[in-house]
C-alpha cells in the first residue's frame, strides 16, 4: 500500500520547492481532512490554475463555486422573490452555504468584507467545508480579507510556474488516507515544536499552529504511517511560511535553540528514535519557502502585506439621500420600495385577474421597485512628506504629528489617511491608506529622514495611491509637504536641472487631483509655486508650522 | 453538532473571561469590546459562555424569546404558550448585513403575495435575553452600530418604518471584537460598550503549547473533552448563579463611591457612563469573588477594562491605554 506511489511522497522536501507539486499537495490534505479550512491559491486564470483546479475532482465531485459578487441569498438562501410571486406561494431558495463540500472563491481579491465574513463564519461552525481561494491580483494591496486568509491553512502562489514544468504527480487514494487519519497519533512534543517553530518565525495567530499540527497527521495518513520527520516538515512548510514575519537568524538559533534545557528534542530520543525531529531540520523547511520579499524587507512591510486593511478596500456606499426607487432585483444591500412596487403593479391589476387562478394581488418580480440612496465616498487624504536631509528633521516631526491629529480629528468625517515619503533616491509608501490610529503611529515612529530630495518619485508614488484609491471608490486629495529643492531626478541620479523638470512633468499628471502643495520651507520656493501652477494645486508657504497649525492648514484648504 | 468550546478549557485571556463573566452576572454593564490580534478566541469565549450559562425559560416559538406568555407580543401570532428551556441565545451579527434584516421590517413575501401587513422580526428580536456577538464590528457600516448601541442600551427596539409602528424588547448583552490595525471605532461608540478588553496572542511557548494541546483534543475527541471540563464548567456555572442572587446585597459606601468618582475625574473622562459602569462592574466582580462590600481591591481590578476606551485620545501618547488608567488608578487609590 504505501509503496504502490512513486517516489515523491518519500523525497517530500525537495518536491515542496515546486508550487505545483505544493498546490497539489495541500489538495489532498484538505481531501483527507477538511478541517485544514481551505486553500488560498495565488495564481492569474490560465492554463496552469485549470490544470490545478482539475484536481479538485478529488475534493469534491461537484465543487460548489463561488464570486464576490453574490448576493446573501444566494449564499445562505432566504425567500426567492421572483418564484414566489409567480406561483403565489412561499418559495425558499437554497443557499450554497448550506451543504458540505469544496467551496470555489473565484475572483477572491474583490472579496468585500461582509461576503468574508459569512465564509468565516461558515467555516467556524462547521468542519465539512473547504474553501478554495482562487485569487488574481495584480496589484500591490489586492488580496484576500485578512479574517479569511486566517482560516485557510494552506497558500501557494502559482504565478511563475510554467505549464510545461508541472511535474507528473502520484493520485493517493484518498478514501483509505481519510480512514486512517483518525489513528494517526502524534508525538507528544510535536505541538512543543510547532509553538517553537510560530514564536521563532514571529507568527501569532494560534490558528497556524493548529494547522500545523493537523497538515502533519493528514500527510501521515496519506503516506499510511506514524508521523515522521518528512510528515512534520511538510506540514509546517505548507501551513508556517506564508504567515512567517520575520526570520529567524538560522545559525545563532540553531545554537541557543539546543542549548537550554529544552529536553524533549534530545532526551526522548532513546525509546522511540523515529519520533525526533530536530527542529533546525524545522525552520530550514520553513525558511526554504519564505516569500523572497521577506527576507530582504524589513518586517513593518509585512504586516500589510498579508491581506489589506479590509476597511480600505468598502466602496463608498454609506446610506445617504434618497433617491427615486427604480425597477430591479432585492439583492443584499438593497430594500424594496413598497408603494412603488404597488403603484408599478397596479395598472396590470385587470388584466392580470383575467388569467390569474388566485385571488389578491398580481405582482410579478418585473414591478419590483428599490430604494436608492446617493452614495458618499470616503475621502483619502495622501501626505507626500519630504523626508529628505533638506527638510530638517524638526520639521519632519511636525509634519508626523500633523499626520497623527488630522487622523484622531477625521472620525467624524471618516477621512483615510495614506503617506508617502521620499528621500535618498526613492519614494516609499509608509502607511497604505488606513483609518487606523494604531497602525499610522506604529509606521510613523520609524520614519527616517535625511538624503536627497526626489521629488518627481514622491509624487509619482501618490499619484499611483491616487489611482487605485479612485478605483476603489474613495476620493483621493494630495498634500505634499516639502521645501521644494529637488535634486533628485526621476531614474534616482543626483542631477539639479533634471530633478526639477521631472516634478514638473510628473505634476501635470496630478491636474484633476485635488492638490494642496505646502511649502514648508524658511523662505517661500519659486520652484515649488511653479510646480503648484503646473499642477493646478493650492500653493501655501507655511514656514515654521507646527503640527498643530499644519494639520489645521490642511483640513481648511482641503474642506 | 458538536458542543462549543468549554468556557474553563479557554487557556489563559483572564482579562476577556473575567469582563464576560462580569456582564453575565450583571447584563446591565453593557457589552463587551474584544480587541486585538486574530485567532484568540474571542468568538470561541462567548459561545463558549453562552453554552455554560443556566437555560433560559422562554415560549416555545417565541420570536422575542418571552419569559411569560403574557410578554408575548401580539405581532407573533402565537396561539399556544407552551414554556420550553432552551440555551441562551447566541446570535451573530454578519458584516455586511442590512438594516432590515438588524432590526426586522415590513414581512416581504406577505405583503406581496397576500396583501398583509405582518412584521418579520430581525436578529435583534432573536438576540433578547441572550448574547448579539459581531465579529469585526470595527468594519460593520456606522448606521448599524449606531442602531445597535441604541438599542443595546434601551433595551427595546423601536420599528418605525413602511406603515409599520412595532416595539419589542431587547435586551441583550453586545460583544464586539475586532484588530484596531484595520481600523477604529469612533470615540462615540466606544464609550457605549461597557467593558473593554485588550486580547493578544500569547508570547511565550508554554502558553501556545498548551492552547495547541486543548484545541487539539477537543476536535479529535469532543465528547470526552466535554467530559473533561465538565466540572470546571459547572462550578463557573455555580458561581456565576451565586453571584447574581449576591449582587443586589453587595455595599458600596461614600468611600468607594468618592473613589470612582475620582478615578473618573482624574482620567478626565467624558459623561457620567464612566463611573457607573465602574461601580457595576466593581459589584458584579465582588459578587463573583463572593464579598459582601465593594472595596479598593474590586476596583483596581475592573477599572483598566471599565475605562480604558474612554480616555480622551492623545494622538501623541505613545503609551497604551490600559497603562495611563493603571498609573492614575495607583496615584488615586495610593
Amino acid at each position: 500500500m504505501v509503496r504502490e506511489w512513486p517516489g515523491w511522497w518519500t523525497r517530500s522536501l525537495p518536491d515542496l520547492a515546486d508550487p505545483f507539486a505544493r498546490a497539489a499537495l495541500a489538495l489532498d490534505l484538505l481531501a483527507v481532512d477538511p478541517g485544514l479550512g481551505g486553500l488560498h491559491l495565488r495564481a492569474r486564470a490560465g492554463p496552469v490554475r485549470d490544470r490545478l483546479t482539475a484536481r479538485l475532482g478529488h475534493l469534491d465531485e461537484d465543487a460548489q463555486r463561488l464570486h464576490p459578487a453574490m448576493t446573501d441569498t444566494a449564499l445562505l438562501g432566504g425567500l426567492d422573490l421572483a418564484a414566489t410571486l409567480a406561483s403565489g406561494h412561499r418559495v425558499d431558495s437554497k443557499g450554497v452555504l448550506g451543504r458540505p463540500g469544496a467551496l470555489v472563491l473565484t475572483m477572491a481579491e474583490r472579496t468585500p468584507p461582509g461576503f468574508a465574513a459569512r465564509l468565516c463564519a461558515r467555516l467556524d461552525a462547521s468542519r465539512d467545508n473547504v474553501v478554495i481561494a482562487l485569487d488574481e491580483a495584480a496589484a500591490e494591496g489586492e488580496g484576500v480579507p485578512a479574517a479569511l486568509s486566517d482560516r485557510l491553512a494552506f497558500s501557494v502562489d502559482l504565478s511563475g510556474v510554467a505549464i510545461g514544468a508541472i511535474p507528473a504527480l502520484p493520485e493517493p487514494n484518498l478514501a483509505d488516507a481519510r480512514r486512517r487519519l483518525a489513528r494517526v497519533i502524534a508525538p507528544a512534543d510535536l505541538p512543543l515544536q510547532i509553538a517553537e517553530l510560530t514564536m521563532a518565525f514571529g507568527i501569532d495567530s494560534p490558528r497556524a499552529a493548529l494547522f500545523a499540527l493537523r497538515a502533519a497527521r493528514a500527510h501521515a495518513a496519506l503516506r499510511d504511517m506514524s508521523i515522521g520527520s518528512d510528515d512534520v516538515e511538510a506540514a509546517v512548510a505548507l501551513t508556517l511560511a506564508h504567515r512567517a514575519t520575520q526570520v529567524p537568524e538560522l545559525e545563532e538559533e540553531a545554537e541557543t535553540e539546543s542549548a537550554p534545557p529544552q529536553d524533549p528534542p534530545q532526551d526522548q530520543s532513546g525509546p522511540d528514535g523515529e519520533d525526533d525531529i530536530p527542529q533546525e531540520m524545522l525552520i530550514a523547511a520553513v525558511a526554504a519557502l519564505l516569500p523572497p520579499d521577506l527576507l530582504n524587507a524589513t518586517p513593518k512591510v509585512l504586516r500589510g502585506a498579508t491581506g489589506d486593511g479590509a476597511g480600505a478596500m468598502r466602496q463608498g456606499n454609506r446610506r445617504g439621500r434618497p433617491l427615486p426607487s427604480r425597477p430591479g432585483r432585492p439583492g443584499s444591500g438593497a430594500r424594496i420600495d413598497i408603494v412603488a412596487t404597488l403603484r408599478a403593479a397596479a395598472p396590470w391589476q385587470t388584466i392580470r385577474k383575467a388569467t390569474a387562478r388566485r385571488p389578491g394581488l398580481q405582482i410579478r418580480a418585473a414591478d419590483l421597485r428599490l430604494h436608492r440612496f446617493q452614495d458618499t465616498s470616503d475621502r483619502l487624504v495622501i501626505f507626500a512628506v519630504d523626508a529628505s536631509g533638506s527638510s530638517a528633521l524638526a520639521r519632519l516631526a511636525e509634519a508626523k504629528g500633523a499626520v497623527e491629529y488630522l487622523l484622531a480629528e477625521a472620525y467624524a468625517r471618516r477621512d483615510h489617511v495614506c503617506l508617502v515619503a521620499f528621500r535618498g533616491t526613492e519614494a516609499e509608501v509608509l502607511l497604505p491608506p488606513t483609518r487606523s490610529l494604531v497602525q499610522t503611529k506604529r509606521r510613523l515612529a520609524e520614519l527616517p529622514g535625511g538624503g536627497g530630495t526626489p521629488l518627481a518619485a514622491g509624487l509619482q508614488l501618490a499619484a499611483q495611491e491616487a489611482r487605485t484609491a479612485r478605483r476603489k471608490g474613495m476620493d483621493p486629495v494630495l498634500c505634499l509637504l516639502t521645501d521644494g529643492r529637488a535634486n533628485i531626478a526621476l531614474d534616482g541620479t543626483a542631477d539639479r536641472q533634471r530633478a526639477p523638470q521631472d516634478a514638473l512633468t510628473i505634476g501635470k499628471t496630478l491636474i484633476g487631483l485635488q492638490t494642496l502643495v505646502i511649502d514648508c520651507g524658511t523662505r517661500p520656493s519659486a520652484s515649488l509655486k511653479e510646480l503648484a501652477d503646473t499642477s493646478a494645486a493650492q500653493y501655501l508657504a507655511l514656514p515654521r508650522a507646527d503640527a498643530a497649525r499644519l494639520s489645521r492648514a490642511v483640513s481648511d484648504a482641503l474642506g | 453538532m458538536t458542543h462549543p468550546f468549554p468556557f474553563s478549557a479557554i487557556v489563559g485571556q483572564e482579562d476577556m473571561k473575567l469582563a464576560m463573566i462580569l456582564t453575565a452576572i450583571d447584563p446591565s454593564i453593557g457589552g463587551v469590546l474584544a480587541f486585538g490580534d486574530r485567532g484568540t478566541g474571542k468568538s470561541t469565549a462567548v459561545r463558549a459562555l453562552a453554552a455554560l450559562l443556566p437555560p433560559v425559560t422562554k415560549v416555545d416559538g417565541c420570536p422575542v424569546n418571552s419569559a411569560r406568555p403574557e410578554d408575548v407580543p401580539e405581532w407573533a401570532g402565537l396561539k399556544d404558550y407552551r414554556l420550553v428551556e432552551a440555551p441562551t441565545p447566541v446570535v451573530d451579527l454578519p458584516l455586511g448585513v442590512t438594516e432590515d434584516r438588524v432590526t426586522g421590517a415590513l414581512d416581504i413575501e406577505k405583503a406581496l403575495t397576500l396583501g398583509e401587513k405582518a412584521f418579520e422580526p430581525g436578529l435583534l428580536a432573536r438576540a433578547n435575553r441572550g448574547y448579539l456577538y459581531i465579529d469585526e464590528v470595527n468594519l460593520l457600516e456606522d448606521h448599524v452600530v449606531d442602531l445597535l448601541l441604541d438599542v443595546a442600551q434601551s433595551g427595546e427596539n423601536v420599528v418605525e418604518r413602511e406603515g409599520l409602528s412595532i416595539r419589542h424588547p431587547a435586551r441583550f448583552v453586545l460583544v464586539g471584537s475586532g484588530n484596531p490595525e484595520e481600523g477604529e471605532l469612533r470615540p462615540q461608540l466606544l464609550d457605549r460598550f461597557g467593558l473593554s478588553v485588550e486580547v493578544t496572542s500569547p508570547r511565550d511557548v508554554e502558553t501556545r503549547v498548551e492552547v495547541i494541546r486543548r484545541r487539539d483534543a477537543y476536535e479529535r475527541d469532543n465528547s470526552a473533552f466535554m467530559l473533561r471540563w465538565q466540572a470546571e464548567d459547572a462550578a463557573i456555572r455555580e458561581r456565576i448563579v451565586a453571584a447574581r442572587r449576591a449582587i443586589a446585597e453587595i455595599e458600596a459606601n461614600d468611600r468607594v463611591l468618592t473613589d470612582v468618582a475620582e478615578i473618573c475625574l482624574a482620567l478626565g473622562s467624558d459623561g457620567l457612563r464612566g463611573e457607573l459602569t465602574l461601580l457595576k462592574a466593581a459589584r458584579a466582580y465582588a459578587a463573583w469573588r463572593d464579598d459582601t462590600a465593594i472595596t479598593r481591591t474590586h476596583i483596581r481590578g475592573v477599572s483598566a477594562m471599565a475605562l480604558r476606551h474612554r480616555l480622551r485620545r492623545d494622538p501623541l501618547d505613545e503609551a497604551g491605554s490600559g497603562t495611563r488608567v493603571a498609573r492614575v488608578v495607583d496615584e488615586v487609590l495610593a
